[in-house]
């Protein structure tokens, strides 16, 4: 490499970017790299993990995913009761954000200000405050039971009920499942006690991703909308074929950070009694921390986070894929075929008269 | 210019290296005066202060100086210290953590050579005892009893003869103190309550190296409360919107609930509600309670190990444990003192009695998972299927006594 006007810089950079380089490395890598180690040992929590344990290989990955034992049918629980938590929050708290992106964008709201921040508050309060108001509003004599009460109605004592919703409807499904759970237990759905939560989340979440989509929408230039009016597009056709796919990146976003909290609920599972009622919100987030702060199998909890990391990234990938940028799906083929065949007809037509 | 970029290049070495210099500061401090920090799990001001000044007046004697630190989540600042190799020289031990504790060399096993060590009631040596070694002493112990609202007692228009001595009169107790707004008897669902039930059955958990949990003895216990909870004489205190049943007392919500000598906790909150403490009624087998304890625990290895040993001996003195007793309320953990207790606290004889055919809830390393699962089913029990909950709690007891046992 010949040393030029700039030789010098690359040192200079290097130099320059050590101290994050070490923070980074010793904040963030080693700890992982030290957790990856911790889960294939057997490290009981007593002194460093290094030269006090010893390679133990798979176990703990096989003592939570294949051996049936209560550690399996714990992880399972724990999956089942987060795959709904999922599969319920992240596209309620993505349409409901978008929503209300949409409508504190309009120009013709009056006291825009005051909505954004009022739907924005949940976000910035902290999770634990959050948490312990639900607590005290959905007790079986408070205040949301109070309001189902005005219509006769006799509320649930929502915090200590551990059936699943769909259990009624479920509970016949014979055999066993995958991680040691039947299949009713996989498919009893939520109970009552995680659907507090759920609506917990969505309700505190969805003003950070207003933000988000508020930010994008702003993007949008007025300019699109206008030209989408002159060619005729109703407030309906503008969202769907035009604001919305303009969006996209917003929406990817929205969605991976969205997967990737739900996937980590912990505050809320720990203030509410770490799984109670019945270990029907028991999170692996917080499996792992039980696993390894309070029966010392540090190993395992390190194994059930590692799993915990791969289902996330899977599932991030998986969602990536789905929303990859695509010239034209087999819908839109169609479509364009159809809006093709009617514009030759119009010209045809119009060539006649 | 040249200057200035090497100044910039010192300034972010200096960084670096003062970062490093706050890792590892906070040395050792070797010196005269020995320095030593007790990790509790308080019930309140009164322990909180009741054990500072007992170890102040150790200190004195001993040029040492004591740290009582309160933990908010004492397992879990346990297992941060344990570690980061930076464990307290003095901790609570609670019972269904210690066999975990113990099978993980965690603790110092003293409480043998204590000169002590035979006046501890026996059924609490047995609880610190790990593989044949008892560990570490106990600080105190608590027994269950059936706390009763008085007021509503004599509302009810029930007597001294109508007091609860089986389970029929405990039904018949509860069903005549069951009103609108009061339910006769509340208790947390937990094994902790509900295995003293499965106990006066005559059922047991553990024989040997078998677990028996699905016996029918079991199975009566919990059907007994099923059917009080049918009946609604009996509720949860969830039920009740307490926190827990001691709270569903003081408020009037309960008339009888089943709890420990840590029940005057709620004068506090409830200054008016008067109560009184009595054994637990007999079941079909005889008279049972939980004995709850915890120990001091030292840290296995440690330096200030005979300090420690030396401070655990002074606490566990018959007179400092009266004045523990005397300040928040706790059963003194060793025969002569307790026998002191009971007379100077009538209120709490009950707790004392209890101890002589108490039981210890189930204790072995890995127990404490089984048993929360359990509780979890437990979950379940009202309106649900008992021998399931019994049938499952017997498999994952067996795989966790196997475990322990090395097979």
């Amino acid at each position: 490499m010949s040393k030029g006007i700039r030789g010098p810089e690359g040192r200079y950079g290097w130099l320059f970017v050590t101290p994050a380089i070490v923070i980074i490395g010793v904040f963030l890598v080693l700890p992982i790299l030290l957790a990856l180690y911790v889960s294939l040992s057997n490290w009981n929590g007593l002194g460093s993990p290094l030269g006090n344990s010893s390679f133990v290989g798979g176990a703990n990955y096989s003592k939570v995913l294949v051996e049936s034992g209560l550690a399996q049918r714990d992880f399972g629980t724990a999956i089942r009761n987060n795959l709904y938590y999922v599969l319920l929050v992240v596209p309620l708290q993505t349409a409901l954000s978008l929503f209300l992106a949409v409508q504190v964008n309009r120009r013709l709201l009056k006291g825009r200000g005051f909505f954004r921040t009022a739907f924005y508050f949940p976000s910035v309060t902290s999770s634990i405050a959050i948490t312990t108001i639900f607590i005290f509003l959905f007790t079986s004599s408070g205040a949301v039971n109070q309001v189902i009460g005005w219509f006769g109605v006799q509320g649930p004592n929502w915090f200590s009920n551990p059936s699943g919703i769909f259990s009624g409807v479920t509970g016949g499904i014979p055999g066993k499942g995958p991680l040691g759970l039947d299949w009713a237990a996989w498919f009893s759905g939520p109970s009552v006690a995680m659907c507090v939560l759920i609506i917990l989340a969505i309700f505190t979440t969805s003003g950070t991703f207003m933000l988000l989509f508020l930010a994008a929408l702003q993007n949008v230039g007025e300019e699109i909308e206008d030209a989408a009016s002159v060619d005729g597009a109703g407030a309906f056709r503008k969202f769907f074929s035009v604001t919305l796919p303009m969006l996209k990146p917003t929406l990817f976003t929205v969605l991976t950070l969205g997967l990737i909290g739900t996937w980590q609920v912990f505050d809320q599972i720990y203030l509410t009694g770490g799984g109670d009622p019945g270990k029907t919100t028991l999170t692996p987030a917080f499996l792992a921390y039980d696993t390894s702060f309070y029966n010392l199998k540090w190993g395992q909890g390190a194994a059930i986070a590692f799993v915990l990391f791969g289902i996330i990234v899977a599932l991030t990938l998986l969602q990536r894929w789905i929303l990859r940028d695509r010239d034209l799906g087999a819908s839109g083929v169609r479509r364009q075929k159809r809006a093709l065949a009617r514009l030759m007809r119009d010209a045809a037509a119009g060539a006649k008269r | 210019m040249k200057y200035r970029k090497w100044g910039a290049a010192l300034l972010a070495v200096g960084v670096v290296a003062g970062l490093g210099a706050c890792a590892s500061g906070g040395g050792d401090s070797s010196g005269e005066t020995k320095e030593l920090s007790i990790l509790i799990g308080t019930s309140g001001d009164a322990e909180t202060q009741a054990v500072q000044s007992a170890a102040d007046a150790w200190a004195k004697d001993n040029n040492a100086k004591v740290e009582v630190v309160v933990a908010s989540d004492l397992t879990q600042q346990l297992s941060q210290g344990f570690a980061g190799g930076d464990a307290p020289d003095l901790f609570y031990m609670s019972w269904d953590q210690f066999a975990t504790y113990a099978q993980n060399g965690y603790l110092d096993a003293y409480a043998a050579d204590l000169p002590n060590a035979a006046d501890f009631y026996p059924a609490l040596t047995d609880t610190f005892t790990y593989d044949g070694t008892f560990t570490c002493a106990p600080k105190d112990f608590s027994t269950l009893g059936l706390i009763i609202n008085t007021d509503k007692w004599a509302a009810a228009g029930l007597t001294d003869a109508d007091i609860p001595t089986d389970w029929d009169s405990l039904e018949a107790a509860a069903t005549k103190l069951t009103t609108a707004d009061t339910v006769g008897l509340s208790f947390g669902l937990e094994y902790a309550r509900a295995g003293v039930f499965m106990n006066q059955a005559g059922g047991q958990l553990v024989d040997g190296d078998k677990a028996v949990a699905d016996s029918p003895e079991n199975l009566a216990g919990l059907q007994y409360i099923q059917k009080l909870h049918d009946e609604g004489v009996l509720k949860w205190p969830s039920e009740v919107d307490a926190g827990w049943s001691g709270e569903a007392l003081g408020a009037g919500k309960a008339a009888m609930v089943i709890e420990g000598p840590w029940i005057k906790g709620i004068a506090g909150d409830f200054p008016d509600t008067k109560y009184a403490s009595y054994e637990l009624p007999a079941g079909p087998a005889g008279k049972s309670t939980f004995t709850f304890t915890n120990c001091w625990g030292i840290p296995a290895n440690s330096d200030t190990r005979d300090a420690a040993v030396s401070l655990v001996e002074y606490l566990t003195a018959d007179a400092q444990q009266l004045a523990f007793g005397d300040a928040f309320g706790v059963l003194p953990s060793t025969e002569g003192a307790a026998a002191t207790y009971a007379e100077a606290h009538p209120e709490n004889a009950a707790f004392v009695a209890g101890n002589d055919y108490a039981v210890s809830p189930v204790n072995f390393a890995g127990s404490a998972t089984v048993v929360s699962d359990f509780n979890a089913q437990l979950a379940n029990l009202a309106g649900g299927d008992a021998k399931a909950i019994l049938a499952s709690f017997q498999e994952s007891l067996q795989a966790a006594l196997d475990e322990a046992n090395g097979n």
